[in-house]
């Protein structure tokens, strides 16, 4: 059969395309020069730079804080809410439940802001809570958003779930909640890691949501970054750019090895 | 967790009202999620919706209120004012169907890139695949901001692309190429290309060879075989992938922001300058209505395309 090199040729320039940019990002964080596009010479100075900005500093810190806590309220929530979706059979509002599991994944970042801050204000005008916003009001919100993302991933693991491993539990007498944490929970981890790791990614990405349901005090590091490239180049912003590939490359580079290993004990 | 309970108020309200109602259990696990969804995504729509007929004022916040009692008497007062004001300015109309048109065009080109690379990795050997895969995920994982930005540094004047190019003695002027449409279209196709190659992988990865094998054994030619074989087959795959860059590219904010000139006016653009900018949250929740309003034909159209190919 006559090999098409057309196909491969184009697969090639594909990841070129999705690949230069990033690489230039890394390349140009070595510059000397100011100038983002013109190579002035090997130099670390940008780090060094990156590392004595103390806002870039505490903003990083406010978005892991809140990366950490709204992936873990997302898994756990989300958790629930695949669970009674794929177990509970029919019952009142499962519908309604269907809908508002699934609508934020194509609901637009700014509607989504937009609304639960307006959502904000009205609650502090009724009840008093949230006094002010800031830091709360953003993990409630990444975490709205993100359990939608953990509702599909566990949605389609629990129905690839084999039930007879948990009516064997119940057969032998545990209760609902035990055979939960104790069977299901473990069979369906590597879905719930997955499932926070996506949430965790996406509340460290958000700009929109974030800008408009913060308040004084609570920049996360996206506001941080777009304001500077706002106003244009920002060298320092390459350094923290290649931090972060390295932190993601490192993380994927575990993650596969772990894969490989768990494949290989299941396998001999 | 119980402390956690007593000490958050709402949370107590909530135990409390629902030990009250003797419910417990099944019905406790289905109420966490449920609440939480209708508390923080259902009710905000309601506010929006209530704000967007709500009258501007200059305030905080900055609009009056609908119901207002004076003594006895109970006056409600509606505006719609605002949606009027959307149908007047041209400016509103033209961003929606700039924002659909855009959308639209990225999508399909980021169908015809994706395409042949999601072909290629289905057609690929098993161990190859889960590199290439891992390939086309692996940029989704870095800072989406940044991953912009890094287009910005490629196309400004004098940026990697056009330093190439004067190099080279292609043009021996700088090309134009941020702040335009283009610059628009690229970051859309660019970000948004992973989303496209992942479902129409797990749809064409699913074909089967056999059905290749027999239009080739009847004497069917590749590309005659791939339009009436592997095209129709794998449409459930384009429009999931057609779906998730389309209806998001809609009301995309940082793309046009960052890569786009002052006359790429997107809605989610026209929305936070109207929210940010002019601080007229009314408007700020008409666009949002409207916008939904927008969203909401598309998502439909492409459903019912979903549901009929499914079917066949």
């Amino acid at each position: 059969m006559r090999r098409n090199v057309w196909l491969p040729a184009f697969v090639i320039l594909g990841f070129v395309f999705l690949y230069a940019p990033i690489l230039s990002l890394i390349v140009f964080s070595f510059n000397e020069s100011k100038l983002v596009t013109v190579w002035g010479g090997f130099s670390t100075k940008w780090y060094g730079e990156l590392l004595r900005n103390p806002q870039i500093l505490s903003a990083a810190w406010i978005s892991l804080k809140v990366a950490v806590t709204s992936a873990t309220l997302a898994t756990v929530l989300g958790t629930l809410a695949a669970f009674v979706l794929t177990r509970f059979g029919p019952f009142k509002g499962r519908a309604l439940l269907t809908g508002m599991s699934a609508a934020p994944l194509v609901m637009p970042d700014v509607i989504t802001g937009l609304s639960l801050l307006l959502l904000f204000v009205a609650m502090e005008q009724l009840i008093g809570w949230p006094a002010g916003r800031g830091m709360t009001t953003i993990i409630i919100a990444h975490t709205t958003f993100c359990m939608a993302y953990v509702t599909v991933v566990a949605q389609s693991r629990f129905a690839s779930l084999d039930e007879s491993l948990e009516e064997a539990a119940m057969d032998l007498g545990a209760r609902p909640a035990r055979v939960f944490f104790d069977v299901t929970v473990p069979v369906i981890a590597p879905a719930l890691v997955a499932g926070w790791l996506l949430s965790f990614t996406l509340s460290l990405d958000d700009l929109v949501v974030a800008s408009f349901v913060t308040g004084p005090g609570a920049s996360t590091l996206p506001m941080v970054i777009f304001s500077k490239v706002r106003l244009g180049v920002s060298p320092d912003i390459n350094a923290l750019a290649t931090i972060i590939i390295a932190i993601v490359a490192v993380g994927v580079g575990i993650a596969t090895w772990q894969m490989r290993r768990g494949a290989r004990k299941n396998g001999g | 967790m119980s402390a956690v309970i007593e000490r958050v108020a709402p949370l107590r309200w909530t135990a409390a009202l629902l030990a009250a109602l003797g419910l417990r259990g099944r019905t406790l696990v289905i109420a966490v999620p449920m609440l939480w969804l209708l508390i923080f995504f259902l009710v905000p729509f309601l506010v929006v919706a209530k704000l967007s007929v709500s009258e501007p004022a200059i305030a905080m916040p900055p609009y009056l209120p609908l119901v207002e009692r004076d003594g006895a008497r109970m006056t409600i007062s509606l505006s719609f004012e605002n949606f009027g004001y959307l149908f007047d300015d041209p400016l509103y109309i033209k961003a929606y169907f700039f924002s659909i048109r855009l959308a639209f065009f990225s999508a399909v080109l980021t169908l015809l890139i994706g395409y042949p690379i999601a072909y290629y990795i289905a057609r690929s050997s098993e161990a190859r695949r889960s590199v290439l895969l891992m390939l086309v995920i692996l940029p989704f994982w870095t800072s989406f901001l940044l991953r912009v930005y890094a287009w910005q540094g490629f196309l400004r004047s004098n940026g990697v692309i056009n330093n190439f190019l004067l190099w080279t003695g292609i043009i021996d002027q700088p090309l134009v190429m941020l702040q335009t449409n283009f610059a628009v279209y690229l970051g859309i196709v660019y970000t948004y290309l992973p989303f496209m190659i992942l479902p129409l992988y797990a749809n064409l990865v699913k074909l089967d060879e056999a059905l290749l094998e027999a239009s080739a054994d009847l004497g069917g030619r590749p590309l005659p075989t791939f339009f009436h074989v592997t095209l129709p087959l794998s449409m459930p795959g384009i429009i999931a992938g057609f779906m998730l860059v389309f209806v998001p590219a809609i009301g995309e904010f940082v793309i046009p922001e960052l890569l786009g000139g002052p006359d790429t006016l997107m809605i989610g653009r026209v929305l936070w300058n109207e929210f940010f900018s002019n601080r007229d949250w009314p408007t700020a929740s008409a666009v949002a209505i409207a916008m939904l309003i927008a969203l909401v034909i598309p998502i439909m159209i492409l459903r019912t395309a979903q549901q009929r190919v499914e079917e066949e």
